[in-house]
């Protein structure tokens, strides 16, 4: 009778291991499907009105007040003049004759939503704004800065041309790719800088409450915006920009444009920003 | 009655220094020592808490109303809970651990470790919580 208890004691202390076995690998395991699910669920359950495209209008959709700011502002878009002067410098070939067209897939347009994509070759994460510089610098001319003016005039363009097109970030079968979304992920939930946030503790944690007067946006199709003419910077800025400024306003030191770190954190947000419809430019208060 | 009044008057005199003796026995020292000091540190918390209140709203240093609306304070964010009735939530030493460092309490806070990271000397922590006290 004893030796029955015991081996049913047994038997089920090794069943309920099993059980708290399970999840603890599923949560060590990598799975962007599982994460950009989860993101997602999480967004559209915390603000149950909004479709899932509404998003990319950050603070713009956290409210119908800020919504129909929004639209008033979209009838004179402030960005209009960075997006006409980047139609204008896609067209214009550089000192050998060639065009920024000769660089890109379908000649540029309408590809925004496939990046950032992982180069293989290179090993690591290509961004549009990366992309570009490369571009100015395959063909002998000096790269732009990274974190406005004529950088964000060209993004502004290429994003243009693919508005409404979802965001569709590949993930390859490459253990390096899977990496640097992990690293992106890891990235963007790290608490640092004096002030102690991390990117989810503003995007996740408060999007729709205020900082001061300020509304903080959401993460999801943050990105898709990009890049926007900030009324806060009297001006455009890119992605990078974004990433560069949030790391001073919490008080950090901001990491190069385009430092690896940035690039994985922009592929895992942007992957998990999967099939939301490019937006941009845009413009935020 | 001329020899008298001097007597009485004597007597009266004589009690009143009594009376003072005996006040100053017992009134004085200790007592005289802790009222006077009562009101001067009653004086240095309304001026603390008053350089705690410019520091809460300073940008530059605790900007507690950037998250918390604070009675007295213009554009307050909506991040954290309003900060009223904090004397009777909150002793003061949890206040004080509070604002040094949430995350002891609450590893998912929003709020700043305004102690660990040095955000606020421990002397302007001291005045940001005289300050709440009074909300």
């Amino acid at each position: 009778m004893t030796r029955r208890l015991a081996i049913r004691a047994a038997f089920a202390a090794f069943a309920l291991g099993m059980l708290a076995y399970v999840p603890a690998r599923a949560a060590e395991s990598i799975d962007p499907a599982a994460d950009k699910a989860a993101f997602q669920k999480f967004f559209t359950s915390k603000f149950p009105k909004l479709k899932l495209e509404d998003f990319v209008n950050g603070p713009y959709s956290m409210n119908e007040d800020l919504h129909k700011q929004w639209e008033e502002k979209e009838q004179f878009p402030p960005y209009e003049f960075s997006l006409e002067a980047g139609k204008e410098m896609f067209a214009t070939p550089f000192k050998n004759g060639k065009t920024y067209a000769d660089c890109f897939p379908n000649q540029g347009i309408g590809i925004r939503q496939n990046y950032p994509y992982f180069d293989e070759k290179e090993g690591k994460v290509v961004t549009l704004e990366l992309a570009l510089n490369r571009c100015r610098e395959a063909n002998g001319e000096a790269p732009f800065s990274y974190v406005k003016d004529d950088m964000a005039a060209l993004t502004a363009y290429m994003a243009f041309t693919s508005r409404g097109k979802p965001m569709d970030i590949k993930i390859p079968n490459d253990p390096r790719a899977l990496e640097a979304y992990q690293k992106g992920k890891e990235y963007f939930y790290t608490r640092r800088g004096q002030l102690n946030f991390s990117c989810a503790t503003c995007h996740i944690q408060s999007p729709g409450q205020r900082i001061r007067a300020e509304v903080l946006a959401p993460a999801l199709g943050i990105l898709n915006a990009m890049p926007i003419y900030r009324s806060e910077w009297s001006g455009m800025g890119t992605t990078s920009r974004r990433f560069t400024t949030c790391n001073s306003q919490i008080r950090g030191v901001p990491l190069n444009p385009q430092d690896d770190e940035y690039r994985n954190l922009e592929y895992y947000l942007s992957y998990v920003s999967n099939g939301l419809p490019i937006s941009g430019p845009g413009a935020r208060p | 009655m001329a020899f008298v009044l001097p007597l009485f008057i004597l007597r009266w005199h004589h009690q009143i220094e009594a009376w003072e003796t005996s006040l100053i026995a017992t009134i004085s020292k200790p007592a005289l020592v802790l009222a006077l000091l009562a009101g001067t540190a009653m004086a240095a918390q309304a001026q603390s808490a008053a350089e705690g209140q410019k520091l809460a709203f300073d940008r530059g240093k605790g900007n507690c109303l950037t998250c918390h609306v604070i009675k007295g304070g213009e554009l307050p964010g909506t991040i954290g809970p309003e900060l009223t009735g904090l004397k009777a939530k909150y002793s003061r030493d949890e206040l004080i651990a509070i604002v040094t460092d949430e995350t002891k309490r609450n590893p998912q806070t929003v709020m700043p470790p305004f102690g660990r990271n040095r955000i606020l000397s421990e002397k302007e922590i001291s005045a940001v919580v005289d300050f709440l006290q009074t909300l």
